[in-house]
């Protein structure tokens, strides 16, 4: 099963909805004692590092959301939720760092000044490794992005995929059983949908301790 | 690169698209939601839903309306029409869309676009500027309902304003232009894009393939929409999409096989 963590961070409705499109069905969870049935765990998103990383651990769902990644099953980090994987994020919250998870070395960095900020609208995905997750996928096609921040892996070995925004940045991560996507699958139309059938297909054929 | 967008706007009244379309494969081609299924299809890049109601049940048909298009659309899209407060503006997200559109209650409350950007994000606020050129004043006034109030509001500056307040992109129709199918208005759309660190969306008086190209290389437009061309198939998506390519302009690509 996969599930959606609702830790009241944007309307998940539509990303539930997509997953149900793809043939995946995924359940949104509010209780983090439920994350323990799922194989698939999904953290989406949007808005404020800082109040994101507060709302999961009053919740109790920060502690859930390390045992999920610490039994080694496939995890999907969507927008802020790619972001919450890093150390740190410069994003201002009353101090100039705020910490995350910690499960991706490297830092979250606002676009420079001399771009359109928020980055909103359809841009190119190029992919420096293959990956089950982006099967299927054509190299450069387009997806949605709507953003201000974006992740610098200190690690190359994390990058998936770049997209070109006035210099490169780094628009997906993965390792092992841990995918992160800057951009929005739920808004990516049928590429979108296809990258979340992938995911589906990727929780089917885990099985503990493989 | 960041893509240049193509937008279908549909105009809606009372759970309706006005006008009717000809679209002849479409069970109910009245339906809002099952058209804007199917722009999702053809490749338009977003939706943005204009609602016209002006009955007492309106604001329940709209929110209904957003969620069902949650729930089968699944490129962004935007309502606009009718908003005017905040609460407005969290039901509508709230029923799923991504962004909304507020045009006259921007114009008479300003405040409203910075309480809009605060609450929920600048990402999802969008001020609709509907412009005339004034010739006794040598300038681009706003002006509202349709075109037929006056704010004597210049644009230029009024977009500068909305900016500033938050707003996330301006959409911007022109009165001289708009149903007139002789091309977008490139100036003001220049004048305002270049003013502006937002995307501009270019509306009013698409009629040809070349009018798109030139909102983007001459107007500096971020985005292009059409509502009746495209919902009467004199041009669709994928024939905008596919000349826009040609021309050199960074655009995704049309989906092969939906032709709408």
């Amino acid at each position: 099963m996969i599930g959606i963590v609702d830790y009241g961070m944007g309307n998940l409705r539509s990303v539930e909805k997509a997953f149900e499109k793809a043939g995946s069905p995924a359940v949104v969870l509010q209780e983090p004692d439920r994350f323990g049935d799922c194989s698939g765990l999904v953290l989406p998103g949007v808005g404020a590092f800082g109040r994101a990383v507060d709302n999961l651990t009053r919740a109790g769902m920060k502690r859930a959301v390390l045992d999920h990644l610490a039994a080694g099953k496939p995890f999907l980090g969507i927008c802020l939720g790619l972001q919450l994987l890093f150390s740190e994020s410069e994003e201002n919250f009353g101090q100039d760092s705020v910490p995350g998870l910690g499960i991706v070395p490297g830092r979250v960095r606002r676009f420079g000044p001399d771009l359109k900020v928020p980055q909103i609208g359809w841009n190119q995905i190029h992919a420096v490794k293959n990956d089950p997750l982006l099967a299927g996928i054509p190299d450069k096609c387009y997806v949605y992005f709507v953003h201000s921040y974006y992740v610098e892996p200190t690690d190359a070995d994390w990058v998936l995929t770049t997209t070109d925004y006035g210099p490169d940045f780094v628009s997906s991560v993965s390792k092992g059983p841990v995918w992160g996507i800057q951009f929005h699958p739920e808004k990516s139309s049928d590429i979108g949908l296809t990258i979340l059938r992938n995911f589906g297909a990727i929780v089917d054929d885990y099985h503990p301790g493989s | 690169m960041l893509a240049k967008r193509v937008i279908p706007c549909l105009d809606v009244k009372d759970g309706r698209v006005v006008k009717g379309t000809n679209f002849v494969e479409l069970r109910d081609a009245g339906d809002p939601v099952e058209l804007a299924a199917m722009y999702d299809k053809s490749g338009a890049d977003e939706v943005v839903f204009l609602d016209i109601s002006a009955s007492q049940e309106r604001r329940g048909t709209l929110l209904d309306m957003a969620r069902r298009t949650a729930e089968q659309v699944f490129i962004p899209f935007t309502v606009g029409g009718g908003i005017r407060t905040v609460a407005d503006i969290r039901d509508i997200l709230k029923a799923g869309a991504d962004k909304i559109s507020i045009n006259t209650a921007a114009v008479q409350r300003p405040e409203l676009i910075r309480e809009g950007a605060e609450g929920f994000g600048s990402q999802c606020i969008v001020v609709a500027i509907d412009v005339r050129w004034i010739p006794q004043a040598q300038e681009w006034q706003v002006v509202t309902h349709g075109g037929t109030q006056e704010t004597g509001r210049e644009a230029v500056a009024w977009a500068q304003e909305v900016e500033a307040l938050g707003a996330g992109e301006i959409l911007l129709t022109s009165m001289d232009t708009d149903g007139v199918k002789d091309g977008y208005d490139l100036k003001a759309t220049a004048a305002i894009s270049g003013a502006v660190n937002i995307p501009v969306i270019a509306s009013g008086g698409a009629g040809k393939l070349e009018h798109f190209r030139d909102a983007i290389t001459m107007g500096k437009a971020d985005a292009v929409l059409a509502a009746s061309l495209f919902h009467f198939r004199e041009l669709t998506v994928k024939e905008v999409k596919e000349y826009l390519i040609a021309c050199g302009i960074p655009v995704r690509p049309a989906a092969e096989g939906v032709d709408a």
